[in-house]
């Protein structure tokens, strides 16, 4: 969290507290300024003002306070910090870094009061300009480098409000973020810092149709239900569906540029699981550490509700930061139901009158403000950069007609629908491919026939008939049995069947499935339908379908997505089941 | 310490009193009742000038002229490691006769939230003799694993069995000898229930390891808000502080949600759905997500919490924020429960989201992952082809079918079914899984990695008999 400057501070009186929410009179306070709350000066936001009266939530417990105890406007809205130093950090949902925090509260347990900055103030850089004395730059441009992780130069740009003019002084040199790096005429300092208030978009030039897949190595979502660079997807699901292991797996294989992952009120030792694992793994795209490329920012469930709400902020201000530099960035929220009941909970103690199910009537809104910061972008300095945005959304019960899903449903382009039967039957990821959709597929599909393989949705279309088939014909089965289907019926049903366990099936905890490049997703199911056509081909010439469902070489079709050297394998088992095949008749 | 006769509103848990000095939100008050009882209670809301304080013991008995004394602090639980052995009521007032308490130190029983910087991630497993949970919903220690029940299923025996059983093979073998302690948390359950509980520690000794809180069906509601805090709080203390590993077990969150509820009602809030407060999540999180591991620290608090579902629905809030929160859920069945099946577990919707990491290959073994997702693979088929049998009859499925109906039916007579004094280790467990798997042909395996199939598979029945009598 930026630390607010304290010039004008005005102070005001607690009224009276009530959870996270805290009442306080005679406080010169605009909407959303951030103010100190207490004797202990605990952070907090101004969401209402009536009157004499202003409203504050407060981002940390406010047990023991009490009213009386003095507030204190900074006059600053909420802000977060931006400058080098974002990635392969941790933090909370107003940017406190959980280390620093960690480290200044000598304990493993969150104090309150306590304020860090959201980047290193004091670290130097090695700064390597981009301009020369006599250029003239505008907001946005980018004027130097420096090299954040072993993955991403960070770019020092022109921040988005300034007037711009000629490059007077720059030169290379180590500095820290608070200090002037490039000097224009105007008299204006340009340093490695920004902030940016959290709830306003940053400025882009304008909002293009993303035509790229941001690649996830997941099978079932590349090949069937894709989302773009730049795009917006949700995930449904009951508890134990699969919705965090699958943000983890984008969050470790999508090939992103950066990753922001934003863990909004759910559960501690997940975030930890990420710490852990992160440094671990190699980045699939540059062979580096994955903590090169990623900022988490965590707000776990039993941490303060309000600085849940304003966690979402947090990241997708960051995001788009390292979009204005021209990066593809991926952002996980984890899980935006909690967030949308973060509003409630403060809406109703705020006694707002409430919508459906209690929802404050601004959510469909909120929801919208907040996937609408998605998208491909044309930059201010003329680069394009991308924010995909990809929510999780968690259900009462699993019903997806309560107000979150069915508000974010409008919205969003990508729809993965997880599905409690599938993850009981362990098959994983639980999505449910006949319920999902992308909007995107179309226009993706040039960008897969020219990188991967010109038959790319030929095939597609192939097994998505074949899947459609089969969950007709498994309606006739419940009723009547698998025998009493006509055999090529009977053929199909086993063609789906490796289509399921083959092909949407994927372990997430294999250490070679669990990453599955577009051309092995392709490959197998190019496997699968040789099998399919040699067997219908069998079918057509006499052989029973007894005979065409238990072969020998078919079983190995269910190896493939653990093969490493998968091409060979293929081609020998295409060959294998082709063989097998006509040597039946 | 000021002392006021002002109160001017009582409604259900809670009393309205008039005050002229701040006070602060969560504050503790004690009441005095004109026939010289003390209550206690808590500051729910404080405006100027008014605050809404929530009494625990209820409020039946208070009346306008009842003095009302703010101790300007909020709710602490005294702790020291003499606590293990002794018994406490819902607010952690000894009730067992036994020595006053010297506190080492006083905690407040809002725990802070445990930074997740600083924590550990759970791996360690804990076998509980259960296959159910050891073979299929493996246990780590510092999970939290809610046992999903309904009303008249013996969760309680599944949860002594669990409490007498849970030990670390890993750290037996190498003789280490780590300290071990159970806290039991009581909300609004019979005395009878919880003497099953106390009279089962007592019998195998645990009870001098052990902390029982109990609030039992006739202690008042709104003090099960307080009690699993407690629990929780000397579970923090003797973990973090005292080394020890902690299992709590904390029953039936189903009443404490009531309270919950009760109080929101009283509140006059918005409520949520069916009438649960829009923030019980919150709420249950900040109990749930006090388990855990510290990075640095000995100590563990495993959380094994006990829910009965109403309506035996695990779409109501109670399981449903549960689930969310919880690191997995054990589900107790109705149906294997009236087939006689101990423990009744149906491992099917059960899960153990830290199961991934605490087994494998040096943890537990080599192929537990894969036998375990198998013969949850081939129990879901089995089980799914049961409404089919009903109407087309055995015969008029194909061979494989068959074979899954019967794997279905031994998995639950041998597999699941042990009884509630059995202690299974795990190379049984596992072992058991391949005797049962192997009915099944090999390449219907697709599960098992096939070097563990050519170690583990039991090719012939009688090829075995031949190798184990040479
Ligand atoms: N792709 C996958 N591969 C293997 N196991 C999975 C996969 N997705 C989910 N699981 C299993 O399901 C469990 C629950 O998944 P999780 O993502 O935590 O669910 P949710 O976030 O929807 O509650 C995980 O602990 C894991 O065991
Ligand atoms: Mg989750």
């Amino acid at each position: 969290m930026s630390q607010a400057t304290q010039q004008d501070a005005a102070t005001g009186v607690i009224e009276s507290v009530s959870g996270p929410v805290v009442t306080a009179r005679d406080l010169d306070a605009r909407m959303n300024d951030v103010v100190y709350v207490g004797d202990e000066g605990l952070m907090g936001e101004v969401i209402e003002i009536e009157g004499d009266v202003t409203t504050i939530q407060v981002y940390e417990e406010t047990s023991g306070v009490g009213p009386g105890e003095p507030v204190e406007n900074t006059g600053e809205p909420l802000s977060v910090d931006l400058g080098p130093g974002m990635l392969d950090a941790i933090y909370d949902g107003t940017q406190r870094p959980l280390d620093v925090l960690e480290d200044k509260m000598n304990s493993a347990f969150l104090d309150r009061g306590v304020d860090a900055p959201g980047i290193d103030l004091d670290k130097e850089w090695a700064f390597q300009p981009e301009v020369e004395e006599g250029d003239d730059v505008s907001a946005g441009d980018v004027v130097g480098i420096v090299e954040e992780t072993v993955t991403i130069d960070h770019k020092v740009m022109v921040p988005p409000d300034s007037d711009g003019g000629e490059v007077v002084a720059v030169e290379s040199g180590n500095y820290t973020v608070e200090e002037t790096v490039v000097e224009l005429d105007s008299g204006e300092e340009i340093s490695m810092h920004q902030e940016w208030p959290v709830r306003t978009p940053r400025p882009a030039v304008e909002k293009k149709t993303p035509t790229q897949p941001l690649i996830s190595g997941q099978r079932v979502l590349d090949g069937l239900f894709p989302i773009a660079k730049g795009g917006t997807a949700a995930i449904p699901g009951p508890f134990g569906s699969g919705k965090t292991v699958t943000q983890h797996q984008l969050a470790k294989w999508a090939d992103a540029d950066i990753v922001v992952y934003v863990g909004c009120g759910e559960r501690g030792n997940e975030m930890t699981e990420v710490i852990e694992d992160f440094p671990e793994l190699d980045d699939p795209k540059t062979g580096n550490p994955l903590m090169a490329r990623t900022c988490l920012i965590a707000n776990t469930s039993n941490m303060p509700v309000a600085a849940r709400e304003s966690c979402i902020y947090t990241g997708i201000t960051i995001a788009e930061f390292f979009r204005d530099m021209g990066y593809d960035v991926a952002l996980m929220a984890d899980s935006t139901s909690r967030w949308a009941e973060a509003m409630r909970e403060i809406s109703s103690r705020l006694e707002e009158m409430p919508g459906e199910e209690g929802y404050p009537a601004y959510l469909s809104a909120r929801l919208s403000q907040f996937y609408e910061r998605a998208g491909f972008f044309e930059n201010t300095n003329g680069t394009t950069g991308s924010v995909s945005v990809i929510g999780a959304v968690s259900p009462p019960g699993g019903d997806f007609s309560e107000p979150v899903t069915q508000n974010t449903l409008r919205i969003v382009k990508t729809f993965w629908a997880l599905d409690a039967d599938l993850a009981e039957r362990r098959h994983f990821p639980s999505i449910n491919w006949n319920e999902s959709y992308s909007l995107y597929r179309d226009q993706l599909d040039p960008w897969f026939e020219e990188n991967v393989t010109e038959d790319w949705s030929e095939t597609r279309q192939w097994a998505i008939d074949v899947l459609d088939e089969e969950s007709e014909l498994q309606e006739i089965v419940q009723l009547v049995g698998k025998d009493a289907l006509p055999e090529d019926q009977q053929l199909t049903l086993e063609i789906a069947r490796y289509l399921r366990e083959a092909y949407l099936q994927q372990d997430a905890f294999h250490p070679t499935d669990t990453f599955c490049p577009p051309e092995k997703t392709h490959s197998i199911l190019t496997t699968i339908k040789t099998y399919n056509d040699e067997a219908f081909e069998a079918l057509d010439a006499g052989v029973p379908v007894e005979d065409l469902v238990s072969l020998d070489s078919t079983p190995r079709i269910n190896r493939i997505g653990v093969q490493d050297e998968y091409e060979e394998y293929i081609e020998e088992l295409k060959d294998d089941i082709t063989e097998e095949l006509r040597g039946m008749y | 310490m000021k002392e006021y006769e002002t109160i001017n509103e009582i409604s259900g848990p809670l009393v309205y009193a008039e005050v002229d000095e701040p006070i602060g939100y969560d504050e503790i008050v004690e009441i005095e009742t004109e026939d010289g009882r003390t209550l206690r209670g808590q500051v729910l809301e404080s405006n100027d000038g008014l605050v809404a304080i929530q009494v625990f013991e209820g409020t039946s008995g208070i009346d306008r002229n009842a003095s009302v004394r703010f101790l300007g602090e909020t709710l602490k639980m005294p702790v020291t490691e003499d606590l293990l052995g002794r018994i406490m009521d819902g607010t952690g007032q000894p009730i067992d006769g036994g020595p006053e308490i010297v506190p080492e130190s006083r905690e407040d029983i809002i725990g802070a939230a445990i930074n997740p910087y600083s924590r550990e991630y759970p791996e360690e497993f804990i076998q509980t003799g259960v296959s159910a949970i050891d073979g299929m919903n493996t246990l780590v220690r510092g999970q939290k694993l809610p046992i999903f029940s309904a009303s008249g299923l013996p969760h309680n025996d599944l949860a002594l069995q669990i409490a007498r059983q849970a030990s670390v093979p890993e750290e037996e073998a190498e003789g280490e000898d780590s300290e071990f302690a159970v806290i039991f948390g009581a909300m609004g359950i019979t005395q009878e229930e919880a003497n099953e509980f106390i009279d089962d520690f007592e019998r195998t000794g645990a009870l001098e390891r052990s902390v029982v809180f109990a609030n039992l069906a006739d202690d008042p509601a709104v003090e099960r808000t307080v009690t699993p805090r407690l629990a929780l709080t000397t579970a923090e203390y003797l973990a973090f502080e005292k080394d020890y590993h902690v299992l709590v077990i904390l029953t039936d969150m189903t009443n404490y949600c009531e309270a919950l509820r009760e109080i929101g009602a009283a509140r006059e809030e918005v409520p949520g759905r069916r009438g649960y407060p829009g923030y019980m999540y919150t709420d249950l999180a900040t109990l749930y997500e006090r388990a855990g591991r510290i990075q640095g620290r000995e100590g563990s608090v495993t959380q094994i919490p006990i829910l009965t579902m109403p309506g035996d629905d695990d779409t109501h809030p109670i399981p449903d924020l549960t689930g969310y929160i919880t690191e997995g859920q054990i589900y107790v069945d109705r149906d294997l429960n009236s087939q006689g099946v101990q423990p009744p577990v149906n491992v099917l919707p059960s899960l153990s989201r830290l199961m991934d990491d605490g087994i494998g290959e040096g943890l537990t073994r080599e192929d537990h992952s894969d036998v375990a997702n198998q013969m949850y693979a081939a129990y879901a088929e089995g089980e799914n082809l049961r409404d089919l049998v009903n109407i087309v009859g055995r015969e008029a499925l194909s061979d494989r079918d068959n074979k899954y109906l019967d794997f279905a039916d031994d998995f639950e007579t041998d597999f699941i079914d042990q009884g509630f004094d059995t202690n299974r280790g795990l190379e049984d467990t596992l072992n058991l899984g391949w005797e049962l798997l192997s009915k099944l042909p090999k390449a219907e395996l697709n599960r098992i990695d096939e070097e563990f199939i050519e170690t583990y598979y039991v090719d012939d029945e009688g090829e075995e008999v031949e190798a184990t009598a040479d």
